[in-house]
């Protein structure tokens, strides 16, 4: 038995010893992370942590608290317990409280890889020098890390969990000039340290950055845009977020309206834990399996995410999609895929008279989630296309965008068969996306404002 | 505590480290929140345990571990040494550290009320209370009230014999209404968007009057919806002042970051368009800009006694009238960049490697008031409350949402327009300021969530401000 069904099993029943009449939910991870951090072409900042923290929710005539700590004893545990306990009594009754998920199977998956979880410093070194020597005569910065453990559950009502996964990302530009003035991205995420090749990132980035060497200036406005999967995965994590979780539905936020055709019908758009590439375990924060969801499927909107909460207010079952600070954001998608095209980002470029190539988005805030108006910037690597062609490097564009009309039904002009783990604003390995060519993008600021 | 944070650093030393330090921490925290007089979130969480940081060639090295053993934080540190080793793989210039004071001290936040001594029923109560109020106005589709708490012990030594314990306590929360359309939301938040916070204690929370202010903020989220848009154009405007906060925050705070300026957080958090050649020199903004980086006043988020490097919090200039004069910097960035340490390095929690994060970085008050400052002005946009921030990653590109704004003719407030924006560039913006508040609308807005490095720190930094006006800016962008 892994220790964190252990600790969990102990504050379980610590809590029924307690206060044999609450319902208790105990949540435990345990496990190590690592990063090693680089800039100006070396290691500067290079960080390691094993941690194991303890969740607790208890539930007593209805009203519940929730407590976390590091500190794993037995007088940390009596701590958490009591304390968590007597808040619980003291808080106004909670008309909303959905009860515990009952015992279920999880669905049987396997994103672990203990090599990755074990890393050793040497092991991130090796692929950051790789991506380094890339680029000789430009500025490297990044990261490359590795994480794993294992997560559990348990509740009062009988389920009992756990699960073990891993991750790895290789996040970094190359940047020409002392003064940082353009540069160059790469990215790739894993379950396994070993998948993330940072020679090929690394010669990657550097071609970008030599290509932006030389910037100029252009004028804001409507362009066609080529948007590589750091620019699509931003905006689905925005779509997530605002849109496909059942408290912003609920509240009136969301542009959500199930079963209409809200986007391209090139649009599918899944979250699968089950899906060999993903990340994560098969079951939430609740101790809810995850259940595969068509979230958008031939661009229409067909299912929001649930914890149990929303479920109950919704009058069905959660999704299995509940995370940390749930009560007051709502749930939300870790495994998200939108299908694949088959146009090469070569000839969705070759199509194009006059657009833009942007490799990422920067800095990101939505201006009203109802209307999934964001502005942003591009950052990385932005480059005008002309008569089917790459013609030249461009200063960084603001923009202001709903991000629901960019994918509207015949926004789209083609989907990319590159698709992959895309940095995001809500963590890695947690949208997998391909590029994207739509038909038009609002810039409206440039370097001068 | 303080025994494991000296095991951790004689771990590292005993591993080969050149410099080694180490922190200690407890941190308690206690969150309520509700929604619509339902409290959705109340929480307690506890953190403890050491971190410690291992000099080695060009790089830190740094562990940290939960297990409060001897054994365990001198293990940690002397993990931190082998990961230190590590990077010599990649390696640059030696790193050296700036000399500063070597203290042995002791230094706690002044408080009237530890915010743990009042009972949850009473925040519960307060926050379902404030709720209720917004709600009582007709179409208020969300009413929010949510307050925080921390509660922080932190001992810190160095290899250099520094040993100091602070205890540092925080409180604060805030409140909204938002109204839902047809086709879009509107919200108005009080004290400021996302909540307004300090160093003390209960008093800062109770000293907010969220009771007294709901039924108005309330009102004027669903005013919003069907007030007119805010006009485009290039007009003057005025900002209240935790939106001026806002603007110093991103357009200055982060900018005068000296790990920024030298690339250290290129591929994250991004650079600066500052040059460290120019400081004395350049051009920040008008001759009425004086910014400091204060981390010594009292009740601001961003103060302490001694930063996670034992440096003593200091004030230090950063803009003098218009020009560019100081940065934020740490014992390491400073050594690179031969200027003097600042005292300016947190980590946000006990695992996590401190870095250089902004104190209180503010504005001198000015003499002028808010009511004087509409009457001066003969075409323009008054705009309160932070709804959207974006700003590109040298800091120089900024575009800002608000939640309200009020049209400014002949001198006088006039009609609420909704969706008010604002953008521009940071000195060329600061350039046009020209009319400041004064002292007795100087406010010390706390921020919990600033972001930067990785893994992820969030930090707490406060911003003192005033109301300021500033000429011919590009309003009304939209999407």
């Amino acid at each position: 038995m892994s220790r964190a069904l252990e600790v969990a099993d102990k504050v379980l029943e610590m809590v029924a010893r307690a206060a044999p009449a609450a319902d208790a939910e105990v949540a435990v991870s345990d496990g190590h992370t690592a990063l090693t951090r680089f800039a100006n072409s070396f290691i500067h900042q290079n960080v390691g942590e094993a941690d194991l923290t303890v969740m607790l929710r208890a539930t007593v005539d209805g009203r519940a608290a929730s407590s976390s700590t590091t500190a794993v004893g037995d007088e940390g545990l009596e701590r958490l317990v009591a304390g968590t306990l007597a808040a619980a009594r003291l808080r106004p009754e909670d008309p909303d409280w959905p009860g515990l998920a009952g015992a279920a199977p999880v669905p049987d998956v396997d994103h672990y890889d203990e090599a990755t979880e074990f890393a050793e410093p040497a092991e991130r070194a090796g692929i950051v020098k790789a991506f380094v020597d890339r680029g000789e005569g430009l500025l490297a910065a990044g990261y490359c890390d590795s994480e794993g453990g294992t997560r559990a559950f348990v509740n009062s009502a009988g389920q009992r969990v756990s699960g073990r996964s891993s991750r790895a990302t290789l996040d970094a530009i190359h940047q020409v000039g002392e003064t940082f003035h353009a540069a160059g991205k790469a990215h790739a995420t894993s379950s396994r340290l070993a998948d993330l090749d940072g020679s090929a990132g690394g010669a990657r980035a550097a071609q970008k950055a030599r290509d932006s060497a030389e910037p100029t200036e252009l004028e804001p406005g409507r362009y066609e845009v080529v948007l590589e999967p750091e620019c699509v995965g931003e905006m689905l994590s925005f779509l997530m977020f605002y849109g496909f979780n059942a408290k912003q539905l609920i509240e009136g936020q969301s542009f959500v309206a199930l079963g209409e055709r809200q986007f391209d019908e090139s649009i599918t758009l899944v979250d699968d834990v089950t899906d060999p590439r993903a990340i994560g375990t098969a079951f939430d924060m609740e101790g809810t399996p995850k259940r595969s969801l068509d979230l958008v499927r031939g661009g229409v909107s067909e299912a929001v995410v649930h914890d149990r909460r929303t479920a109950k207010k919704m009058d069905t079952e959660s999704t299995g999609h509940a995370i940390p600070g749930g009560e007051s954001w709502g749930a939300f998608p870790e495994n998200v895929f939108l299908a694949a095209g088959d146009t090469s980002p070569a000839d969705m470029i070759a199509s194009i008279d006059r657009g833009l190539l942007v490799t990422e988005f920067n800095y990101c805030r939505i201006l009203d989630p109802k209307t999934q108006v964001v502005t942003g910037l591009t950052r990385n690597g932005t480059f005008v296309i002309e008569n089917g062609k790459v013609a030249g490097a461009i200063k960084n564009l603001r923009f202001t965008q709903s991000f629901v009309d960019a994918l509207a039904p015949g926004a789209i002009r083609a989907v990319g068969n590159d698709a992959r783990f895309a940095a995001a604003e809500f963590g890695m390995g947690i949208v997998h996306c391909p590029t994207l060519h739509l038909a038009s993008w609002n810039f409206t600021g440039g370097a001068r404002g | 505590m303080e025994e494991l944070a000296e095991a951790a650093v004689e771990g590292a030393i005993d591993a080969g480290a050149g410099y080694a330090d180490a922190r200690a921490m407890v941190t308690r925290t206690e969150s309520v929140d509700a929604l619509n007089q339902v409290v959705e979130g109340l929480r307690i969480d506890e953190s403890s345990g050491v971190g410690v940081r291992a000099l080695i060639g060009s790089s830190w090295g740094f562990f940290a571990t939960q297990d409060l053993t001897t054994s365990a934080a001198r293990a940690a540190g002397a993990r931190a040494a082998e990961i230190a080793r590590a990077s010599a793989t990649v390696s640059g210039a030696p790193m050296t550290l700036a000399d500063v004071p070597i203290n042995q001290a002791e230094w706690a936040t002044p408080y009237t009320e530890h915010p743990f001594d009042v009972s949850l029923a009473e925040k519960g109560d307060l926050v379902v209370a404030v709720t209720r109020t917004m709600q009582e106005v007709a179409g208020v589709a969300l009413a929010r009230c949510e307050i925080t708490m921390w509660d922080t012990d932190k001992y810190f030594v160095s290899s250099q014999g520094h040993r100091i314990h602070q205890h540092i306590v925080e409180s604060g929360g805030g409140m909204d209404a938002t109204a839902v359309g047809e086709s879009e939301t509107q919200r108005r938040s009080y004290p400021q968007s996302f909540g307004h916070y300090g160093t003390g204690g209960y008093e800062i929370i109770r000293g907010f009057d969220m009771p007294g202010n709901a039924q108005r903020v309330a009102e004027e989220a669903v005013a919003l919806l069907t007030a007119p848009e805010c006009p485009e154009g290039v007009v003057d405007i005025v900002l209240e002042s935790s939106q001026v906060a806002l603007q110093i925050h991103e357009s200055v705070g982060h900018a005068i970051e000296l790990d920024r300026i030298l690339g250290w957080e290129a591929a994250f958090a991004g650079t600066s368009w500052l040059d460290v050649n120019k400081i004395g020199s350049l051009r920040y903004g008008s001759d009425i800009m004086n910014i400091k980086a204060d981390a010594t006043l009292p009740g601001s988020l961003g103060s302490f006694g001694y930063d996670d490097e034992g440096t003593p919090a200091q004030s230090v200039d950063i803009v003098k009238e218009g020009t560019w004069v100081g940065v934020l910097s740490g014992r390491d960035s400073a050594a690179v960049a031969g200027l003097p340490p600042g005292g300016m390095v947190r980590g946000d929690g006990y695992n996590r490697l401190p870095m250089v994060r902004m104190t209180n970085v503010g504005l001198v008050p000015g003499d002028s008031n808010l009511d004087e400052i509409i009457a001066a002005t003969d075409d323009g946009v008054y705009m309160a409350t932070n709804r959207s921030w974006s700003i590109d990653d040298k800091r120089l590109n900024f575009q800002f949402g608000c939640e309200v704004g009020w049209e400014i003719k002949n001198g006088k407030l006039g009609r609420m327009v909704r969706n008010p924006t604002y953008t521009g560039i940071g000195p060329e913006f600061w350039a046009s300021l020209d009319m400041l508040g004064n002292e007795s609308e100087w406010v010390f807005w706390g921020v919990p969530n600033c972001g930067k490095g990785q893994p992820i720190q969030s930090a707490h930094t406060g911003h003192p401000a005033v109301p300021a006006r500033f000429r011919n800016v590009r309003v009304g962008v939209k999407g």
